[in-house]
């Protein structure tokens, strides 16, 4: 049951072939037997988990109208607000905080229903390439235990591929959703910047983040998509418009006269062969379904990354300034006669990781005065011609394309003492949050020298989000049909069910 | 030792530049919605947004951004078609994100005046003190030190944080630098202020009450040599309580920088916190080195941009301006300039045109108000506000003093009455069975008995000593309990003597 797809799940739950409570449970027991070694967890709710689920199988008993994702499980990325459920952002600095209030993606699940098993590990406040940087472990990649599941939220991805949860909520800043999915063989979308609240997020950068839903199948995507987006008057940012509509996109799976736009520079030198060769077959199969390929060029994308880590680090150092031990979370050094200065230097010396303090630094630097024009005030120059280059792309092309990252996953440790290769990584994932369209990643299938996962990525105009889901379901049905079976069944099979 | 202010006026030209941050009335805070009220528990107008807990994020006050815009208006700026908030960056424990959302280089308000008209030598004089901008920002919460002598942090065992205050929407309202303003820098600070108060009040956008904070004025000064074009180096002066203390702490800094300059010393550009005991300033935190805020655009926050059209209806919408209000109504009321600025100064202008327009005669209702019930709100140490008498009441007695069915001496009955809680004039009047005795027969019978038991002043009275009357028209006043008409008294008491014509 638990390898079914969530709409399969929420099918057989309709049907009565199950309960809600049974289906948690299983998934609850999945966890035990696997995440032992996958590490995707840093915290299960097994009661509230039940407790919800036991709710919804009373309401269906009562013949209730319900959502539907209705009783189907879901992981939660630790960076979300639950309330009473502690959420630490991978953070040492938020040990023990338990919020008082949920975050509207959390409270948008709750009124649909959808069973919250737990908060997944990612990289410490979203920053990184392969959960690495979380202050409790690593993640492991279902595909190899040995290798990175992508980040910042590998944890959220990786329950996905390990079969611990069908849904996964995963937030992306630079391609924290998206390259994680990429390299553990599943789906994952980064909504229309706007199109799911912030409200609730603990921010990383707030002009780039955005939540969205993660899953094994893009169906089962723009289900979680449909039940947590929405304007929110609580996030000013929160586009006040309908939500795409994404469901009926990925039911259709129609590409039948779309133009379909590969991005010249996101090809080519530093992609790995086997990357490069999944990117061209699932090509000729969208041309094969009726879209048309077209060559599109963003000749500013080259500065994405510079730009990137100027606007992420100086946010993010504005950002985490709360985090000091005042009110909530962790606080050293509270002794008889310290000052509260001497505090909050102590518990943000301590409590925050290294790659953390890196770009609080970074950031720092960069928005103070006598050097904010020549790095903020030009990277955001930058993004503006970002913003340009998609809209000039968007004229040509419906949707554009690219391999979701260079290279398939790494070795755990491999880069972890270089983080300008870690953030090479997130070349092809970054203009997306720079102009905030949004973007996709699906399989596309294994790559040749190496036997693992290889995402494709599918950008949309903003607030088109349907059209990227009705590339990605052409594309997923094209890719099923060639396969025979999901990608993931060729996944090793983990622990408990060896 | 001390320079006298003429010794400093002889030799330096004072520059002044005010910063006036008002509280604004809004129900609910900048960006959240937790409630204003002042006064509450610590910590108990607080939530998720303005305690900065992970993931919050803020939202505008609609209210808050056209309260600012009309306090532009009002001040002559222009209003920009688009502004931003940005972050100002700092570390400190009351203020919960670690940094203020304000407006930094695209503020909502730009470029507009105040006239203030203050007494000079010549006569009255009209200053304009040029205004740079009006923009929007967040309180901060409030540090309460605990231990120490001094109530500061220096020295304290511990503090207590109280964040009802954070994120209460503040506007901070900038002037360009005033020059030109002579001896009168003090006076002309002073009356900026009370105008600024006066048109912020008219504005109904915020309580004005410097003594709570939610007006405060930051002083800035400095002194050059007269002729001298470059600006002499400036100390900011905080904790600014009160209109006289605007004055006292200009001209005491216009002395201290005076007395230093002609010591040969130099000015520290710091920032200096006012004492109202001494009228003396003690240096606080120093600004040589410019802190750096790390100022960048607030990005959970999108741009300002108030539609043209909405301007426009706001701008419809404003008050006359107090300065010419006042002008026309002591013209219209006939009001000497003394007692003009008596109702000025106790704050009842509002009030005594109320009670004129409910038809009451001016010079009545500004006595009653100025007068009685200043005295009994005085007693009692509330502002006249605060007291349960209104304008109508007012306007009621007037008229039934006017009518003859109240005596001067019933009507201050009435009014403790109405402001005892006991009810409308009339009831008051009803239930004390208060009313003029204008029965001639039972004023008639209180003579007889008066002019009886007095019977030695009644002689002397009828022997035609006049002033002995007196003696016993209060008695007869007093048998009556006051609610006789004494000249209806004086009148047939004299006829009784032998006395009337």
């Amino acid at each position: 049951m638990i390898r079914n797809s969530a709409s399969e799940m929420a099918a057989k739950l309709a049907a009565g072939e199950t309960t809600s409570v049974a289906l948690t449970q299983a998934h609850l027991d999945r966890i035990t037997a696997v995440d032992a070694d996958v590490h995707a967890f840093l915290y299960v709710d097994t009661e509230g988990a039940l407790a919800q689920a036991a709710a919804v199988d009373a309401k269906r008993a009562k013949g209730e109208k319900l959502s539907p994702l209705a009783g189907v499980p879901l992981a939660l990325k630790d960076v979300m607000a639950q309330k009473g459920v502690p959420t630490t952002c991978g953070s040492k600095i938020l040990e023990g905080w338990r919020p008082p209030y949920d975050s509207t993606v959390v409270a948008n699940l709750k009124k649909n229903d959808v069973v919250i098993l737990g908060k997944t590990n990612m990289d410490e406040f979203a920053m990184g390439s392969s959960t690495e940087n979380s202050a409790y472990g690593p993640t492991h990649n279902p595909w190899d235990l040995t290798r990175i599941p992508g980040g910042s939220g590998g944890g959220s991805s990786a329950a996905l591929a390990a079969f611990e949860a069908p849904l996964a909520i995963g937030t992306d800043t630079g391609g924290s959703i998206r390259q994680p999915a990429a390299v553990t063989g599943t789906v994952g979308v980064k909504p229309t910047y706007g199109g799911v609240s912030r409200f609730g997020l603990v921010a990383f950068s707030s002009s780039l983040d955005q939540a969205g839903p993660c899953a094994r199948t893009v169906l089962d995507t723009a289900l979680l998509h449909e039940a947590i987006a929405g304007h929110d008057p609580k996030d000013a940012t929160s586009i006040n418009a309908p939500v795409p509509q994404v469901v009926a996109a990925a039911k259709s799976g129609d590409v039948k006269g779309m133009k379909i736009g590969v991005v010249k520079e996101l090809n080519g030198d530093g992609y790995q062969p086997g990357v490069r060769a999944r990117f061209e077959e699932s090509l000729e199969l969208l041309a094969k379904a009726g879209a048309e390929i077209v060559e599109v060029s963003a000749p500013n994308f080259e500065y994405a990354l510079a730009a990137y880590y100027l606007i992420a680090p100086s946010e993010c150092s504005s950002n985490l300034a709360r985090f000091d031990a005042m009110r909530y979370g962790l606080r050293v050094g509270d002794v008889d006669g310290a000052s509260a200065e001497s505090v909050m230097n102590l518990t943000r010396e301590v409590g925050f990781g290294k790659e953390v303090k890196r770009r609080i630094i970074l950031g720092t630097y960069a928005l103070s005065s006598g050097y904010y024009d020549a790095y903020y005030g030009s990277a955001q120059k930058v993004r503006t011609l970002i913003t340009q280059d998609f809209t000039k792309a968007f004229e040509k092309a419906d949707v554009l394309v690219s391999p979701t990252c260079p290279t398939t996953a790494f070795k755990i440790g491999e880069k972890a003492n270089d983080p300008l290769a870690m953030y090479l990584n997130d070349i092809a994932t970054i203009p997306v949050n720079m102009a905030g369209i949004g973007g996709m990643s699906l399989p596309s299938g294994l790559a040749d020298e190496d036997g693992l996962p290889v995402g494709f990525q599918i950008m949309s105009p903003v607030m088109k989000d349907e059209r990227m889901y009705s590339v990605g379901a052409a594309l997923e049905a094209a890719l099923l049909s060639k396969w025979g079976a999901p990608l993931l069944d060729k996944a090793p099979v983990l622990g408990g069910a060896r | 030792m001390t320079l006298s202010y003429d010794d400093v006026i002889a030799k330096y030209e004072p520059v002044l530049g005010l910063e006036v941050h008002v509280e604004l009335n809004t129900n609910s805070k900048m960006f959240c919605g937790c409630s204003t009220v002042f006064g509450a528990e610590p910590n108990t107008q607080t939530c998720p947004v303005c305690l900065a807990l992970p993931g919050a994020l803020p939202v505008v006050n609609e209210k808050a951004i056209e309260s600012t815009i009309k306090i532009g208006l009002a001040l002559n700026c222009s209003i920009a078609p688009f502004s931003r908030f940005a972050r100002k960056n700092y570390f400190y424990p009351d203020m919960p994100k670690n940094f203020q959302i304000s407006q930094y280089d695209e503020p909502i308000c730009v470029d507009g005046y105040v006239d203030v008209e203050i007494e000079t030598d010549e006569g009255p004089k009209t200053f304009r003190v040029e205004v740079e901008r009006v923009h929007m920002e967040e309180d901060t919460g409030k540090s309460l030190h605990v231990g120490g002598a001094t109530g500061r942090i220096h020295g304290a065992e511990y503090s207590l944080l109280d964040y009802n205050r954070a994120g209460i929407p503040l506007v901070e309202i900038v002037t360009k630098i005033v020059p030109g303003t002579g001896k009168y820098a003090p006076e002309v600070a002073k009356a900026y202020v009370a105008e600024l108060r006066d048109i912020l009040r008219a504005l109904g956008v915020s309580d004005v009450k410097m003594e709570q904070g939610s007006l405060r004025c930051d002083a800035n000064v400095s002194l050059r040599l007269i002729g001298a074009e470059k600006l002499g180096t400036r100390s900011e002066t905080k904790n600014v309580n009160s209109l006289r203390s605007v004055e006292r702490a200009v001209r005491g800094e216009m002395i201290r920088h005076a007395e230093l300059l002609n010591a040969g010393g130099r000015v520290v550009q710091e920032t200096r916190h006012f004492q109202e005991d001494t009228g003396l300033t003690r240096s606080g935190r120093s600004k040589e080195q410019a802190e750096d805020y790390r100022y960048f655009p607030e990005p959970d926050l999108v741009p300002v941009a108030p539609d043209a059209a909405w301007i426009e209806e706001l701008r419809a919408t404003l008050p006359e301006r107090p300065s010419i209000r006042r002008k026309r109504l002591q013209e219209a009321w006939a009001v000497p300039d003394k007692e003009m600025s008596a109702m000025i100064n106790a704050d009842v202008l509002d009030i005594v045109e109320a009670t004129v327009l409910l038809g009451s005669d001016p010079s009545k209702a500004r006595s009653w108000w100025l007068g009685e019930i200043s005295r009994i709100a005085n007693d009692k140490d509330v502002a006249i506000a605060d007291l349960t008498i209104t304008p109508q009441d007012v306007a009621e007695i007037v008229a039934l003093v006017n009518a003859g069915e109240l005596t001067d001496k019933l009507a201050r009955q009435v009014v403790e009455g109405v402001i005892a809680g006991e009810g409308k004039p009339s009831e008051v009047v009803a239930k004390r069975g208060i009313k003029v005795v204008n029965d001639d027969g039972a004023l008639m019978a209180a003579i007889e008995k008066v002019c009886a038991e007095q019977a030695e002043t009644a002689e002397k009275v009828r022997n035609g000593h006049l002033p002995a009357a007196g003696a016993l028209i209060g008695a007869v006043m007093k048998e009556t309990k006051g609610q006789a008409d004494a000249a209806r008294v004086r009148e047939l008491l004299l006829g009784h003597l032998g006395q009337g014509n």
